[in-house]
C-alpha cells in the first residue's frame, strides 16, 4: 500500500514539475522542423541551455505563417514567429502582433541590419535549380522564351515565391506583367510552399525549381550529389534575409528573447549551413563547411527595402495573379 | 404514434444553422471589398471545369452504361459494385493515386517514355477535369444504367422479332431514353464539381486553376482576408444555389439503389464488332478506376509500418469525428425521416445540405465564433456538424422510401392494436429500419472520414484529421508517408463502410 502511494506521489510531483517547466512555442515553417532540417538540433541545444521545452510548430511556408498569426490575432499560441523574411517585414510590423526586443549581433549579412524586432538568422540568394545535364538559360527573360519546365511558389504562402516576384519586378519595373505573362507556360504549378516544389522537381515533374544559390550545397554535401547546380541570371539574383520575432502576445516573454539571442549565437548559427542550407547571418568560428566555396556568387544582388517592399508587393502580386490566372 | 416532433426540431436546428451560417456570410459580405480579376478568373473557372468534368463523364458513360446493360458476363455485378466505391473514396487518396498513374513521374508517362514520346503532366485544367472525371463517371454511368434497366425487356424483345439492328435499336429505344436521363446526370455531375475544392487544392497548379472554393480558403489561409472570403462564399453560395435547384427539377432519377443485377439479352449487339467495342470500354473503365487505387496500395504498403506518430494521432482524431457524425447525422435522418412521412417538405431541408458548399458554411461558423474565440478550438466541433450536414440528404434517401413504405404497411394494424410510441419503434420500425440505416450510418461515417474540406479552414498546425495529415504531409513532401497514410484512409473508408452496412445487415428481419 505504502509502496503504492509513494508511486502516486511521485507521480504526482514529477506532474507537476513538468508543468512547471515553461514551454516556449515557435511557429516556423515545414522544412525547419522536418527531420532532415535545423529544427531537432536546434530544440536540443537551445534546451540544454534554457530549463524549457522548446516545441516548433510547422504551419505552412513563410508567408502563410504572418496569414495564421494574423489569423489568431491575440489569442495566439505562438511566442516567437521564425521564417518570415525581408519582403514581409512590412506587413509584419503593421499587423502590431509583433514585440522589439533588444538582441546584439555581429551580423555577417551582405546588408548593414539595424531593427529592434525582427532578428535575422540567416540569408541567400534565390536562383532557379536544375541538372547539370539540363536547361541552362542565362536569364529570367530568356527561361521565359524558352519551353523549359519549371515549379515555383506562390508568393501569397511562401516566402521563396514572394522572392522571385520582387526578384522580377525588381529586375523589369513596369515590364515585370509582360516577363510573368510570357513565363506563364514554363509553370508546371504553382505549390503552397518550398518543400512540396523541390520535392517536385526531384521527381521529375520539371526541369527547374525556384530555390537558393545554396541548394546545390545540400546534393554535394548531404548526398555526395554534384549533379545539382543554382544558374547564374544576367538580371541578378534576389536576397533573402529570414527573421524570427517575439509576438507582443506571448506569455514567456524573456524565454522567447533568451531564444533569439542564442539564435544568433554560434550554437545556433553553426548548425544553420548544413540543415537549412542558406548563408548563416553570423558566419560562425569554425566558419562555412567545405563544399559552400563551390557555390556560385551572384554578380549583382537586388533587394526592395523593407519599407518599400509592402507597397511593391501589393502592385507586383496584382500583376501576377492577372498574368497567371489567364 | 406518427411522432414528427423531433423531426421538426431537428429542421429547425438545421435551418439556424445553415441561414445562421449563410447571413453571416452576406452581412459580412456587405462591407466587404469588391472582386479583383483573379476571382473573376476562379469563377470562370469554376464554371468552365464543371461543364467540362460533366459533358465527359456524361458521354463517356454512355458506352460504359450500355455496355453494361447489354452484356452477362462474370464479375459484372463486381463491376457494379465497383462503380459505387468513388462515392465512398476520400479525394486526397484519388488525387495521390491519379498522380501515381498520370503524373509526369508516373505509370503513362514512363509507358511512353519507353516508346520515345514526352511525359505528360497532370497539373492544371486538365488534371482538375481528369479527377472529377474519375470521380462522376461511374456516378452517370450508374444514372444512365438504371435508364437502360427502365426500358422493359420486351421492347427489346419486340425490337428483336421486327429484325431490327443494334443502330435502329438505338434510335428507336436509346435515344428517347437517353434525352430525358443524361441531361439530370449532366446537371447532377455539374453542381458536384461546382464545390471542388481539395482537388482544385492539389491538382489545380495554381491562380489559372482555383475553383471559388479554393478561393474562399486562401482568402482565409493566405491574405486573411474575412470580407473577401465572404463576398466569394456569397458568390460560391448563389452559385451551387442555382445550379442545384435546376439540376433537381430536372432530376427524378435515384442516385443509387436496386434492380441493377441482370442484363437483358440483347440479339441486336451480338455482331463481333459491338462485342469488341463493349469489352473494349468495360476493360478500359475498369483499368481507369483500378489502376490508381492499385498504385496507393503499392505505393503505401512499404511505409504502412512506420507512420510517423502524427498520423496516428490524426486517425484518432478522425475515427472520433466519424463517431459522432455518424450518431448526430442517423440522429436526424431518422427523426426527419420519421417526420418526413407525414410532412413532405420535410425532406427538403436536407437540400440545403447540397445547396450550400462545406466552404460556405464554414466561412460563416467561422465569422460567428471569431470575434469572441478561437475558431480552431470548434474545429472538430464543426468539422462533425459539417459532415453531418454533408451526408444527410444522401442519408435521407435511402431512409425515407424506407420509411414510408412500413408506415403505410403496418401503421392502421399497429394503430388498431394500440402500440404505444416506444413499442412501434422497437417492435416495427427499428427492426425494418436497421438494414438501410446500415447503409446510412456507412455512407455518412465514410464521408466524413475522407471530408477535406471545413476541417483546413479551421484546424491549427496542431490538429489534424487523417485527410487533412495526408495533405500535409504532401505538402512537406513526404510522399512515402504521404502514399502510407493515403493507403490507411483508404482502407479505413472502406472499413467504416463495410462495418456499418454489414452490421445493419446482420440478423435483419428484412
Amino acid at each position: 500500500m505504502l509502496k503504492h502511494l509513494t508511486l502516486v506521489t511521485g507521480l504526482v510531483a514529477a506532474t507537476n514539475a513538468l508543468a512547471e517547466t515553461p514551454v516556449l512555442n515557435v511557429y516556423t515553417y515545414d522544412s525547419f522542423v522536418s527531420d532532415w532540417g535545423p529544427g531537432p538540433a536546434v530544440e536540443k541545444a537551445f534546451e540544454q541551455v534554457c530549463a524549457c521545452d522548446l516545441q516548433f510548430v510547422s504551419a505552412g511556408d513563410g508567408a502563410a505563417l504572418l496569414a495564421r498569426l494574423k489569423l489568431e490575432g491575440t489569442r495566439s499560441e505562438a511566442d516567437v514567429v521564425l521564417g518570415l523574411d525581408t519582403s514581409l517585414i512590412g506587413a509584419a510590423r503593421a499587423s502590431g502582433l509583433f514585440a522589439p526586443v533588444a538582441v546584439s549581433a555581429e551580423y555577417t549579412l551582405p546588408v548593414a541590419w539595424s531593427d529592434d524586432t525582427f532578428v535575422p538568422f540567416d540569408w541567400g540568394y534565390f536562383a532557379f535549380v536544375g541538372n547539370k545535364d539540363g536547361v541552362t538559360p542565362t536569364s529570367i527573360r530568356e527561361l521565359a522564351a524558352s519551353d523549359a519546365k519549371i515549379v515555383i511558389q506562390d508568393p501569397r504562402s511562401s516566402t521563396p515565391g514572394l522572392g522571385l516576384l520582387m526578384w522580377v519586378k525588381a529586375a523589369y519595373g513596369d515590364d515585370a506583367p509582360q516577363v510573368w505573362a510570357d513565363l506563364s507556360d514554363n509553370i508546371v504549378t504553382v505549390t503552397k510552399g518550398w518543400s512540396e516544389a523541390y520535392g517536385l522537381f526531384l521527381e521529375g515533374e520539371a526541369d527547374l525549381v525556384l530555390s537558393y544559390t545554396t541548394s546545390p550545397a545540400y546534393h554535394l554535401i548531404a548526398e555526395e550529389d554534384d549533379s545539382k547546380q543554382a544558374l547564374p541570371f544576367t538580371e541578378g539574383h534576389y536576397l533573402q534575409i529570414e527573421v524570427a520575432a517575439k509576438t507582443a502576445s506571448t506569455k514567456q516573454p524573456e524565454l522567447a528573447d533568451q531564444f533569439l539571442q542564442f539564435m544568433v549565437s554560434d550554437a545556433f548559427q553553426a548548425i544553420i549551413p548544413t540543415t537549412n542550407w542558406m548563408y548563416p547571418s553570423v558566419t560562425p568560428a569554425a566558419g562555412l563547411p567545405e563544399g559552400f566555396n563551390t557555390l556560385i556568387t551572384p554578380e549583382k544582388s537586388l533587394l526592395v527595402a523593407a519599407d518599400q517592399a509592402d507597397a511593391l508587393r501589393d502592385v507586383a502580386l496584382d500583376e501576377w495573379l492577372a498574368a497567371l490566372a489567364k | 404514434m406518427r411522432q414528427v416532433a423531433p423531426g421538426i426540431a431537428v429542421a429547425a436546428l438545421i435551418a439556424v444553422v445553415v441561414l445562421g451560417a449563410l447571413c453571416a456570410v452576406l452581412w459580412r459580405a456587405g462591407g466587404g471589398s469588391g472582386l479583383g480579376p483573379a476571382d473573376y478568373a476562379a469563377l470562370r473557372f469554376t464554371v468552365v471545369q464543371a461543364i467540362l468534368s460533366s459533358i465527359i463523364s456524361g458521354l463517356l458513360a454512355v458506352p460504359v452504361a450500355r455496355a453494361l446493360a447489354r452484356r452477362a458476363f462474370f464479375g459484372r455485378s463486381i463491376l457494379i459494385t465497383l462503380l459505387g466505391a468513388p462515392f465512398i473514396l476520400p479525394v486526397i487518396v484519388a488525387v495521390l493515386g491519379l498522380t501515381a498513374v498520370f503524373g509526369r513521374a508516373g505509370v503513362i508517362s514512363t509507358a511512353l517514355g519507353w516508346v520515345g514520346l514526352p511525359p505528360v503532366q497532370i497539373y492544371g485544367l486538365h488534371g482538375v477535369v481528369l479527377a472529377h472525371v474519375f470521380f462522376n463517371l461511374p456516378l452517370a454511368t450508374r444514372i444512365l444504367l438504371q435508364g437502360w434497366q427502365a426500358i422493359p425487356a420486351e421492347r427489346f424483345r419486340l425490337a428483336a422479332s421486327l429484325g431490327m439492328g443494334a443502330g435502329q435499336v438505338a434510335r428507336v429505344l436509346e435515344y428517347p431514353m437517353l434525352r430525358s436521363t443524361l441531361p439530370g446526370a449532366l446537371l447532377i455531375v455539374f453542381t458536384l464539381c461546382l464545390s471542388s475544392f481539395a482537388v482544385a487544392l492539389s491538382l489545380g497548379g495554381g491562380p489559372r486553376a482555383t475553383t471559388v472554393e479554393l478561393a474562399i480558403y486562401e482568402a482565409f489561409l493566405f491574405d486573411f482576408d474575412l470580407g473577401r472570403a465572404a463576398v466569394l462564399a456569397s458568390v460560391q453560395m448563389g452559385m451551387v444555389a442555382v445550379a442545384a435547384v435546376v439540376s433537381l427539377a430536372w432530376a427524378r432519377q435515384e442516385g443509387f439503389g436496386a434492380g441493377m443485377d441482370r442484363a437483358i439479352r440483347r440479339q441486336d449487339a451480338q455482331t463481333p464488332l459491338l462485342i469488341t467495342q463493349d469489352i473494349v470500354v468495360l476493360l478500359g473503365v475498369s483499368l481507369f478506376l483500378v489502376l490508381p487505387l492499385l498504385m496507393i496500395l503499392l505505393r503505401g504498403l512499404p511505409g504502412i509500418w512506420h507512420l510517423p506518430l502524427a498520423v496516428w494521432l490524426s486517425v484518432k482524431t478522425s475515427l472520433t469525428v466519424v463517431l459522432f457524425s455518424v450518431i448526430i447525422g442517423m440522429a436526424a435522418s431518422f427523426a426527419l425521416s420519421m417526420a418526413a412521412v407525414r410532412i413532405r417538405w420535410l425532406e427538403g431541408i436536407a437540400l440545403l445540405g447540397i445547396a450550400t458548399s462545406p466552404m460556405v458554411i464554414g466561412t460563416g461558423l467561422f465569422l460567428m465564433i471569431h470575434p469572441f474565440d478561437a475558431p480552431s478550438r470548434y474545429a472538430m466541433a464543426v468539422t462533425v456538424l459539417a459532415n453531418a450536414l454533408m451526408a444527410l440528404p444522401f442519408a435521407l434517401r435511402v431512409m425515407v422510401p424506407e420509411m414510408r413504405e412500413i408506415y403505410s404497411n403496418y401503421n392502421r394494424l399497429s394503430a388498431s392494436l394500440g402500440m404505444s410510441q416506444g413499442a412501434w419503434i422497437k417492435l416495427v420500425l427499428w427492426p425494418r429500419m436497421r438494414r438501410v440505416s446500415g447503409f446510412a450510418a456507412g455512407l455518412t461515417g465514410a464521408l466524413s472520414m475522407g471530408d477535406l474540406g471545413v476541417v483546413a479552414l479551421f484546424a491549427s498546425p496542431e490538429q489534424a484529421t487523417l485527410p487533412l495529415q495526408v495533405w500535409r504531409l504532401m505538402g512537406a513532401y513526404r510522399m512515402e508517408d504521404a502514399a502510407a497514410a493515403a493507403l490507411l484512409l483508404m482502407v479505413a473508408s472502406l472499413a467504416i463502410f463495410w462495418l456499418f452496412d454489414r452490421g445493419g445487415r446482420m440478423d435483419a428481419d428484412t
